[in-house]
């Protein structure tokens, strides 16, 4: 799926840039994967690692929220499939690392990026989850806007990034199908229960729209993303399709979206309200409700496992070393 | 402070009994006992394999795409080395 980019990067002159930028457009425009090896525009290359490792990031940050209820799942069940889930988001944030790495940036340096604070992550995961309906709505909510957000992914000019997504998607429909089953037994449950769930929809519904990004007109990214083919819908496509599908399955539970100025339109769309951009804007700037907590508890995980990784390395090392000395015996 | 560099290792999983192994993606591990055990756990996780194999990236030598032309391309004009080049009437049946 990957292999490391065994290309160093050469220096060339401006025309003969130009002549290789217009051979790499005309490769994307006729649908062909761009490979780690490939020319690519400087642009193109950082763009890549900048979406590919605040994607792996968000994975990483994301197993926080969800850890959070493992040891206090309801059920044995609930407790396995939970844990499975969390699982499988590490695994995704390593494909996605990986991907990103065949680009030329190496693993330390991406990591040590979110550590410090100086890479960006999903804005969803700076939300606490407070009650175990919360564990549902965000395999339902959470998981479902970022498979609709993945889907076309998995048609990136990108080869290894397109790849890593076919991977993820795959395995993320468990994790939308199990909170829509949690949502389900609650709102099926007692009336409390079914407050639970309601409550959970309404604080994480608007924080969810927010996933989508900025809407088309402030987005700053997406005109030369659509171009290269890393995107193929604009962020209120994707947002509005989200809705659309969602909308339903909430009314199936029974449950009311919070947004009094939902309408639906003559062409069947359900039409939100206006989002507060500027709770998106705090959130990304470090100051939602657990920014500061996601961070230092990466940090922690981070440092506390510093023993282990020098542990491995110097085993490593002795046994190479033992080995040498052995062969020249 | 930049933590020091872990090898990159390829890894390449047999499927099923009978297939040969192919490449599913890379992982870093300081030896190969570790890249092992991390394989099984990140690419494996829904019965995907039977057997691993892991390759340290470095030892792969790679063909260099620019040279697409001069190593692939000699192959596309014999068509000859194909079955279908040949003419068998059909009364002699399938061969």
């Amino acid at each position: 799926m990957y292999t490391q980019a065994l290309n160093s990067p050469e220096e060339g002159s401006l025309a003969e840039d130009a002549v290789r930028a217009s051979r790499f457009q005309a490769r994307v425009d006729a649908e062909e994967r761009i490979e780690p090896n490939d020319w690519m525009p400087a642009a193109y290359r950082k763009t890549l690692v900048r979406q590919i490792s605040q994607h792996a990031h968000s994975e990483i940050v994301g197993m926080l929220p969800e850890g959070n209820w493992i040891t206090r799942a309801p059920s044995l069940r609930r407790k396995a499939a939970l844990l499975a889930k969390v699982q499988d988001e590490c695994g995704h944030g390593l494909y996605l690392y990986a991907a990103a790495e065949t680009l030329g940036a190496s693993r330390e340096e991406l990591v040590d990026a979110m550590l410090a604070g100086k890479a960006k992550y999903s804005s969803i995961f700076n939300y606490p989850t407070l009650t175990w309906a919360d564990i549902g709505v965000i395999g339902w909510l959470v998981d479902g806007a970022a498979i609709m957000n993945q889907i076309p992914l998995c048609r990136c000019s990108y080869g290894p990034y397109a790849r890593a997504m076919i991977r993820v998607c795959k395995e993320e429909s468990f994790h939308q199908r199990q909170g829509y089953e949690i949502m389900l037994t609650l709102c099926r449950g007692t009336a409390e229960q079914k407050a639970m769930a309601q409550d959970a929809l309404n604080r994480w519904w608007w924080p969810v729209l927010m996933m989508f990004g900025p809407p088309d007109q402030a987005s700053q990214h997406s005109d030369a993303s659509t171009k290269w083919k890393i995107k193929r819908f604009s962020n209120d496509e994707l947002r509005q399709k989200f809705i659309d599908a969602t909308v339903p399955q909430a009314q199936y539970l029974g449950l009311t979206m919070p947004d009094p100025e939902m309408t639906q339109d003559a062409q069947g769309h359900w039409r939100h309200g206006p989002i507060d951009w500027n709770e998106f804007k705090q959130v990304l700037a470090g100051n939602g409700p657990c920014n500061r907590d996601r961070l230092s508890a990466r940090r922690k995980a981070h440092a506390d496992g510093a023993w282990v990784r020098e542990a491995a390395a110097a085993y490593a090392e002795k046994r190479a070393r033992r080995q040498m000395a052995q062969a020249a015996e | 402070m930049a933590t020091p560099n872990t090898p990159l290792w390829e890894v390449f999983i047999r499927s099923r009994n009978g297939l040969a192994h192919k490449h599913c993606g890379s992982l870093h591990a300081p030896d190969a006992t570790m890249a092992l055990q991390a394989a099984r756990d990140l690419y494996t996780r829904r019965g995907e394999g039977l057997s691993i194999w892991v390759v340290p990236s470095s030892a792969i030598t790679a063909s260099d795409p620019a040279d697409k032309g001069m190593m692939f391309e000699p192959a596309e004009s014999k068509i000859y080395r194909h079955p279908t080049f040949y003419e068998v009437p059909e009364e002699v049946g399938h061969m």
